[in-house]
């Protein structure tokens, strides 16, 4: 007998980005034998790239999972495999036979968190990030002292000491990857009002990362919505959506975020979210999936996926809505990298070139080896990194190779680690959201705003 | 996954071997798993602590190549740099008689690098260095790990490329390549593997390395880079190789022709051949194959059509320009009711996305499939093909087709529902019945995807016992020991029984330990 294949469900589509939908309501073992062992997930995948061994391969991960499946039990060298992989879904995108790479690792990793007792010190260090990284207010109240500290010059002596390093590497890693504060931002009002004629209203998503370290982001956001006609709905109460705990396997955390985020985006009464984050928009629009792996109700459920219905990112929402506002020359020579959870988890790649291309005298450069993430991977830099601080200098080294001045992603942990990456090699080069060039774009501001 | 033909050597008495599979036939189930665990700590010394996987869930992750038909766990699996290191594990196993295995990026679809329970899994994935790209010889120089697009994309900004293009390309090695002598769509003008390898390092099976060839085109004496090459490794593993790379064309047109049947398709083929227009590429696809890459990609091939060519053009743009107008001439002429025509790398890749898919595709109008591998004469293609329709009228088995129909390379898709008692053995047998057609039209088992374990028991289908002995005597003359890569390509009685099923047991002489036998 040569190749014998098992068809995939009928309502998955070919393409990679497809692969979740329609896989809901399929069972675990049924979403693992769609893979027919293929290999061509494995170029794709960033630990494949770095170590060259199976187990840390998407095939590999999925062997393994069918093997704690079988047996009932993770072993301790799986539980490993499964916490390398970044999550970005790159292995979705390179799938011929439309396996959801994506539900079934998240369901896994719900389950090593469930049934697999991790060592005192793994325990609590994971215990701290999820303390502090979901809260804006609470990373919010981080932003003095971090001010503080980056003023004083401390940095340098305590960085060449080793002694965070020694304490604990993901402490050390934080230290590192955390953004240079700048001055107050404005708040954002609940509504910000259309720039002429209203063409559309449309909620939008603050974040949690990005609301308390990239205010200005947000605010870029709103700005280019506002003057391409739309009225922007930003509700007061909104928290973390969920994604940085459902991508570590927290589910019953994930699903109260998801929750809340439905109540206060369904009370907003808008046609669209729109979400300027990559992770956070693909976890959203897996809302059903991330509810139901928590055992919530099946109205709960409904609800979530119909706000999931209307959930876009910001490149796919402008894309969409078409040009109105005038595009003032921009002379930069930009380089865009794409963020796994916007190309591969939600297979928007064309919208954000498009968007920038659209802007006189802007170059935009596309980087090598475009499928492979930078290794920021939500909380994975904190939790791993070793690995991800090996694929940050890979991507440095692509994007400086581009001769780019200005870097533009389209979520803020990307931004966070190339950035410090760079930094930390002497290269430095200014980031920026999609969203912040087209606002100096717009308002014809000169390249020094971005570089 | 789904079910499987696990072995576990364990169980087994030392008497099912044979004996061209010593380090097996005199030792104990113990005494293999001692030499094995004694040989740990001196692969670690050679690979590095983390260049050997000993953890038995981790281990198990490599049971499988691409046909996981075919699965059995490895003793151990090293992970080695240099060919240094492979050489000197090829060695060890030697000097211990312990069986090796290579493996490449486990993308055979052969089980060709089916892992041995009692023996060494040798992985090139940790050697994926192009060390040299040489546009004025024309060459390049890689380690054997590196996948086969990699070298494309590292000669592309001379103007050059690596013309064997397996549809796995983006993954498969270059090692596994050399292994299975890979071809590809465009091997019809040109050529294998076999044809674009210059130079060869290896690590024989005795742990020596060999250089054969090099950066020039041709040496005297015995080719042993063509004797080595889809040599599956039964004689070494290839640790470094001098490809041949090949100028970008100045063109690419790519035309597809829709005809309402086969026949009609087949007819264009043997025209365009007759002319003597020697085409890049020329694959059919027939209407169940459609159907499916309709369902899964929505490549939008023309409405009502029974079977599609598609025929690709390279070279100067004024040959090409030439040609495209000659097969459009002679696709008209053979009943084409569409043509459509790309020179655009979009609009190309839009008419290979049918084809390309068509494989993972056919799983959309089917539960379960088997891609069958076989070569006729391309002469005898519509025959035979006649002969598929009726195998599958008359068994009730659907088959679709695709293939490359330049060389007369098929890939039968048998389709079967897997949760229907008996149809998994319906199928093999109508796949079977498709093999011996290809053998009766004077064609071959296997095109591409090799012989490995899948099919070492249809050798004696296509080969005498003298031809077999003679492969195996020249399988000997590397590997006198039996170490490398034991019971693939060739078939032993213990894998396929005793041919032609006189004998059940060893024969007498061969137990007594005074005749040998393959």
């Amino acid at each position: 007998m040569t190749e014998s294949a098992k068809s995939a469900d009928g309502t998955e589509g070919a393409e990679g980005a497809e692969n979740g939908a329609g896989t809901a309501e399929r069972p675990f073992p049924d979403l693992l034998s769609d893979c027919v062992h293929c290999g061509f997930c494995l170029p794709t995948c960033p630990t494949y790239v770095l170590w060259g061994e199976e187990m840390d391969s998407p095939r590999g991960r999925i062997h393994l999972m069918g093997q704690a499946e079988d047996e009932g039990v993770f072993t301790d060298a799986s539980v490993g495999h499964f916490d390398n992989c970044l999550g970005c879904l790159a292995c979705v995108t390179a799938c011929p036979s439309g396996v959801a790479y994506d539900a079934l690792i998240e369901t896994t990793r719900a389950r090593v968190e469930e049934e697999h007792e991790r060592p005192r010190a793994e325990r609590l260090i994971r215990s701290a990030i999820f303390s502090l990284f979901p809260y804006r207010r609470r990373l919010g109240l981080m932003r003095g002292p971090l001010r503080a500290y980056q003023a004083s010059g401390l940095a340098k002596p305590l960085r060449s000491s080793g002694v965070l390093e020694r304490v604990s590497p993901s402490v050390a890693a934080m230290e590192r990857m955390a953004p240079p504060i700048k001055g107050k931002v404005p708040a954002l009002p609940e509504r910000v009002p259309a720039a002429g004629r209203r063409r559309a209203v449309v909620g939008m998503l603050t974040g949690c990362v990005q609301g308390a370290f990239f205010p200005q982001v947000n605010t870029a956001t709103a700005r280019v919505l506002a003057s391409e006609g739309c009225e922007v709905v930003i509700p007061k109460g909104q928290g973390c959506c969920g994604a940085l705990s459902s991508h570590s396997g927290r589910a019953e955390e994930a699903a109260r975020f998801a929750e809340e985020t439905v109540r206060t985006f369904e009370k907003a009464g808008v046609e669209s979210v729109v979400v300027n984050s990559a992770g956070c928009g693909g976890t959203m629009k897996h809302y059903g999936r991330v509810l139901r792996e928590a055992g919530r109700p099946d109205d709960l459920v409904r609800r979530a996926e119909a706000l999931s219905a209307k959930v876009v990112d910001f490149s796919e929402y402008l894309a969409e809505l078409g040009p109105r506002a005038e595009r003032h020359p921009l002379p930069v020579k930009a380089a865009y990298h794409d963020a796994c959870h916007l190309s591969h988890g939600q297979g928007v790649t064309a919208e954000p070139r498009d968007l920038l291309r659209s802007i006189p005298d802007l170059e935009v450069a596309d980087l090598p080896n475009p499928e492979i993430c930078c290794g920021s991977a939500g909380v994975y830099n904190l939790l791993n990194p070793e690995p991800a601080a090996e694929l940050g200098t890979r991507k440095a080294d692509d994007v400086a190779s581009t001769k780019a001045s200005l870097l533009v992603a389209g979520n803020p942990g990307c931004s966070l680690q190339i950035a410090a990456t760079m930094r930390e090699r002497g290269e430095e080069i200014a980031v920026a959201h999609t969203a912040q060039v087209l606002d100096a774009s717009i308002r014809g501001l000169p390249p020094s705003a971005l570089v | 996954m789904r079910e499987r033909a696990i072995r576990d050597r364990s169980d087994e008495s030392p008497h099912d071997r044979s004996t061209t599979d010593p380090a097996g036939a005199a030792h104990g189930r113990a005494d293999r798993a001692d030499r094995l665990s004694a040989l740990v700590p001196r692969l670690k010394r050679i690979c590095g602590g983390d260049g050997v996987i000993t953890d038995a869930s981790r281990r198990r992750t490599y049971e499988s190549d691409g046909l996981t038909y075919h699965a059995e766990v490895p003793g151990v699996v090293v992970l080695p740099t240099t060919a240094e290191q492979v050489a000197e594990v090829l060695g060890l196993c030697a000097a211990e008689g312990v069986p090796f295995v290579p493996r490449g990026a486990g993308t055979g679809l052969s089980a060709g690098a089916l892992p041995r329970t009692d023996g060494v899994l040798v992985t090139t994935s940790r050697m994926r260095r192009v060390i040299e790209v040489d546009p004025d010889n024309e060459c390049a120089v890689v380690q054997p790990g590196v996948a086969n697009l990699d070298i494309t994309r590292a000669a592309a900004p001379y103007g050059y490329y690596y013309a064997p293009d397996p549809s796995s390309q983006q993954v498969c090695s270059v090692g596994g390549n050399i292994a299975e002598n890979s071809g590809g769509a465009h091997c019809l003008k040109y050529g294998f593997t076999v044809n674009h390898v210059l130079g060869l390092q290896i690590a024989t099976p005795q742990g020596g390395l060999v250089r054969l060839g090099g950066k020039a085109p041709e040496a005297p004496g015995y080719d042993l880079i063509g004797a080595f090459i889809g040599s599956e490794g039964t004689l070494g593993i290839a640790t470094e190789a001098t490809v041949r790379l090949v100028r970008t064309p100045q063109k690419v047109t790519t035309l597809l022709a829709a005809f309402t049947g086969m026949d009609a398709g087949g007819e264009a083929v043997s025209s365009v051949v007759a002319e003597g227009v020697l085409p890049a590429a020329v694959e059919m696809m027939d209407a169940l194959s459609i159907e499916a890459a309709e369902a899964a990609v929505a490549c939008d091939y023309p409405e009502g059509a029974g079977a599609v060519l598609i025929v690709e053009l390279d070279g100067p743009a004024a040959d090409v320009d030439a040609d495209a107008a000659m097969v459009r001439r002679l696709c008209e002429r053979a009943g084409a009711f569409e043509i459509r025509e790309a020179s655009g790398a979009a609009e190309r890749a839009r008419i290979w996305k049918g084809r390309k898919s068509a494989f993972a595709a056919v799983g959309r109008i089917s539960p379960a499939y088997i891609v069958q591998d076989g070569v006729v004469p391309r002469t005898a293609l519509g025959e035979v093909l006649g002969d598929i329709a009726r195998l599958s009228a008359e068994s009730g088995i659907r088959v679709a087709n695709v293939f490359h129909a330049g060389d007369g390379n098929l890939h039968p898709l048998v389709l079967f529902d897997d949760a229907e008692p008996g149809a998994g053995e319906r199928a093999a047998e109508v796949s079977g019945a498709i093999l011996d057609l290809c053998i009766r039209h004077g064609g071959s088992i296997t095109g591409e995807h090799g012989v490995g374990v899948d099919k070492a028991c249809s050798m004696p289908r296509m080969f005498t016992p003298q031809d077999l002995e003679t492969m195996d005597l020249f399988r000997r003359a590397f590997d006198p020991a039996g170490v490398a890569n034991p019971e693939k390509l060739l078939p032993t009685p213990r894998l396929c029984g005793e041919v032609p099923g006189v004998r059940k047991d060893v024969h007498p002489l061969v137990a007594e330990g005074r005749a040998e036998q393959f």
